[in-house]
């Protein structure tokens, strides 16, 4: 159906260009033009700075400042003792591993929970109305700012927390539990809740585009709800998915706020590398570790991109 | 009576004139600096009783430590007047973005600290490890580039404050007496010790304790070789690996979150953060420690640029600033100032028997906002301003080989 609709709004456009008096050749040369302001505020905001970080990755630079020149220094500072030191990893490795760890399980739990919120709002609340009063309950927390959010768990996970004070109230342990706070487990736990709903809007999103027709179909065929799940559902909701994990990939890769916070400072990560280097004035240390964390992020968005065209998909 | 157009002319430029003479008057009046320092630095207290006592605006910048190196660096034209640490000036004056302030312009430059001018309390050479503020006092030309040794009339920095620094404990939550920086790595508070994350004064407390428990014999701890500071930040990384660290702290309000909350009871910390924990009615002391204590001194410059009707007015602030009222306003809230007589003359003499003699309060000990700091009968941790300054062993620092420790700061950052 989308199909036929699709073609008939093509050859309306078709019959209307001659109408404007446009030929091809002109019609181009008007969209570039229509496109310029978006391409200067793209070459502004985003060329201009990448390639300024890009060209000073390479610069030289003392305690007080930096000096034009074209030298590798930062680039084998980033990965000294990388290979010599082997098997031992380097700083550098173990901070992008460090950081890698926590994209994968951040990813993974929430796209769980992201999934299944989604699918309970899209398939289960029934009434349009409760669908958007629903939704808008998942964004609440998005009323205060991330660092609140964060620090609203500190006095909860703490030594003498709520959480533990409450399992030895309950006779679960006797000790205070010292991995709740200023652990992998806290940064975990504070990431996904801070990121989920990145996941929850774009998979929703998809599943509300999916045809009501198309499950029940499912179900007249005989299908299993399972079945419906692995051969409907999730190869519709797709495209949500992957952008769901655009984004909490590429946030997760750049985040140091967060890894700061709740890690207690102990646990490195690249952001956090990126800005000590940038206070202690080592800009072009700072970019090429920057460079290299962009060239990292591009090829795990690229690996997700693999999987759908999300062109065609939206 | 007829209102022509030429009576109306004239009355609207009597009008005009009027209201335009009284901004220009205002602007002839009122200079205002812009003043860059740490939060932690600036008084509200101070910025208003300047504006009262000479006229002058005093507007704010607030931003970390670092930054305000970095500032001085990257944007010398953003400020009139900046509050830095000493030990940023190896990296600021070869920058050439401050200019050597004329001491015949400072009143009292031959009355600042002996501690300061010379690294000496009450004739006694103390602690120089580090960048001691008398190794950086002075430049060699008013647009120097480089420092000198002996005394010139172009000086770096007019101290504004300076303290002694030592560890922060729980004295409820620890059994036994802590005497020596080496408990800062003594597993007996394995999970329950914390060191701050700013590299350069993070690893001379590191440095403080590793000499203490005998492992090592630093030439300078503020300047460290590389081979010393590999073998500091292996002891961390050891250190880190069995578990000592709690957390790492970056900023003031951290420091007195983890100390509050009982999450560490013993940390490298700053005065006015333990004064911040015992405000909410939570033990904490400032613990002397046998080794001495880390030192840290700040102090005004002026940028290259400043001039004219702004540079007077900084220098006449710079002159209030150590005429007393300032001196003592800062006392009260545990610090040193540069001018010791001069705040005498504003505090009371119980207060100056607490702050600076090491006596038992006659009378509660109150801040300058008027909060309760200490009943009377108690005493300030550390006791006197000789037996604190005195007992100074080595100074913040940023080492020459500051890039190569940073480096492996970040590896013990990774561990």
């Amino acid at each position: 159906m989308t199909d036929t609709i699709d073609t008939g709004a093509r050859r309306s456009i078709r019959r209307a260009i001659p109408r404007l008096g446009l030929r091809r050749g002109q019609g181009a040369g008007e969209g570039l033009l229509l496109a310029l302001p978006m391409w200067l505020v793209f070459a502004l905001f985003f060329l201009l700075p990448l390639a300024v970080t890009l060209v000073v990755s390479f610069w030289e630079f003392t305690q007080y400042s930096i000096e034009p020149a074209f030298i590798l220094r930062n680039y084998a500072d980033l990965f000294d003792g990388c290979i010599d030191g082997l098997p031992y990893l380097c700083t550098t490795l173990k901070t992008y591993l460090s950081t890698l760890k926590f994209c994968f399980l951040v990813w993974a739990v929430t796209l769980v929970i992201g999934f299944s919120v989604a699918y309970f709002l899209a398939f289960h609340v029934r009434s349009l109305p409760m669908q958007v009063t629903c939704f808008l309950i998942c964004t609440i927390p998005f009323w205060t700012s991330i660092v609140i959010r964060m620090i609203a768990w500190i006095p909860l996970l703490g030594r003498n927390g709520l959480v533990n004070q409450a399992l030895m109230g309950m006779g679960v342990t006797d000790q205070p539990l010292e991995w709740l706070l200023y652990s992998d487990f806290s940064v975990i736990l504070a990431l996904v809740h801070l990121y989920t709903l990145f996941m929850v809007v774009p998979i929703f999103n998809s599943m509300m585009r999916i045809d009501p027709a198309l499950i029940e179909a499912a179900r007249d065929s005989g299908a299993s709800g399972r079945q419906t799940l692995t051969n409907v559902v999730i190869p519709l909701a797709r495209p949500g998915i992957l952008i769901g994990s655009i984004f909490v990939v590429t946030i997760v890769m750049g985040d140091f706020l967060t890894i700061g916070i709740m890690g207690g400072q102990q646990i490195a990560s690249v952001g956090k590398t990126i800005q000590t280097e940038i206070q202690y004035l080592q800009f072009p240390l700072a970019a090429a570790n920057a460079v290299l964390l962009l060239i990292a992020v591009m090829l795990a968005i690229s690996a997700l991109l693999r999987m759908v065209d999300i062109r065609k998909e939206l | 009576m007829t209102t022509t157009r030429r009576t109306f002319l004239k009355g609207a430029s009597a009008l005009g004139a009027s209201t335009l003479a009284a901004p220009y008057v205002h602007a002839q009046e009122a200079v205002t600096l812009r003043y860059l320092s740490t939060a932690v630095n600036q008084s509200p207290g101070i910025a208003k009783k300047a504006s009262e006592d000479l006229g002058i605006n005093i507007e704010y910048i607030a931003v970390t430590t670092d930054d305000v190196a970095r500032r001085v660096i990257t944007q010398p034209n953003s400020f009139d007047l900046v509050d830095t640490e000493y030990f940023a000036l190896p990296n600021l004056v070869p920058s050439g973005n401050l200019k050597g302030m004329d001491a015949t312009r400072i009143d009292r430059a031959d009355q600042i600290a002996s501690v300061i001018r010379e690294g000496t309390v009450g004739g006694k050479a103390v602690g120089s490890d580090g960048t001691a503020p008398f190794e950086v006092l002075y430049l060699d030309a008013a647009d120097g580039k480089a420092f000198s040794s002996e005394p010139t009339e172009f000086i770096t920095l007019i101290p504004t404050t300076y303290n002694a620094d030592t560890l922060g404990i729980r004295p409820d939550l620890i059994d036994g007496e802590v005497n020596s920086w080496a408990a800062l790595l003594d597993p007996k508070f394995a999970s329950k010790a914390a060191i701050l994350n700013i590299p350069s004064i993070g690893i001379m407390d590191a440095a403080m304790a590793i000499e203490a428990m005998g492992e090592i014999t630093y030439g300078d701890k503020g300047n460290m070789t590389r081979e010393e500071i590999d073998f500091t930040i292996a002891k961390l990384i050891e250190a880190k690996r069995a578990g000592q660290f709690r957390a790492f702290w970056s900023n003031f309000n951290e420091s007195v979150n983890l100390m509050a909350s009982g999450e560490v009871v013993i940390q490298s910390m700053w005065s006015p953060a333990v004064t911040a924990v015992r405000t909410q009615g939570i033990a904490c002391k400032y613990q002397p420690l046998k080794e001495g204590y880390r030192a840290w001194a700040s102090g005004f410059g002026l940028p290259r640029t400043l001039d004219g009707r702004k540079e007077d007015a900084a220098y006449e602030f710079i002159n209030w600033f150590l005429s007393g009222w300032a001196g003592a306003h800062l006392s009260k809230q545990g610090y040193y100032p540069a001018v010791l007589d001069t705040a005498k003359e504003y505090m009371e003499p119980y207060e100056w028997a607490y702050w600076y003699e090491g006596a038992a309060a006659e009378q509660d000990i109150m801040s300058p906002s008027g909060d309760l700091l200490e009943e009377a009968g108690a005493t300030r941790d550390g006791g006197s301003y000789e037996d604190r300054m005195g007992a100074v062993a080595c100074w913040n620092a940023v080492m020459d080989e500051n890039q190569y420790m940073v480096r492996k700061w970040n590896e013990f950052i990774a561990a």
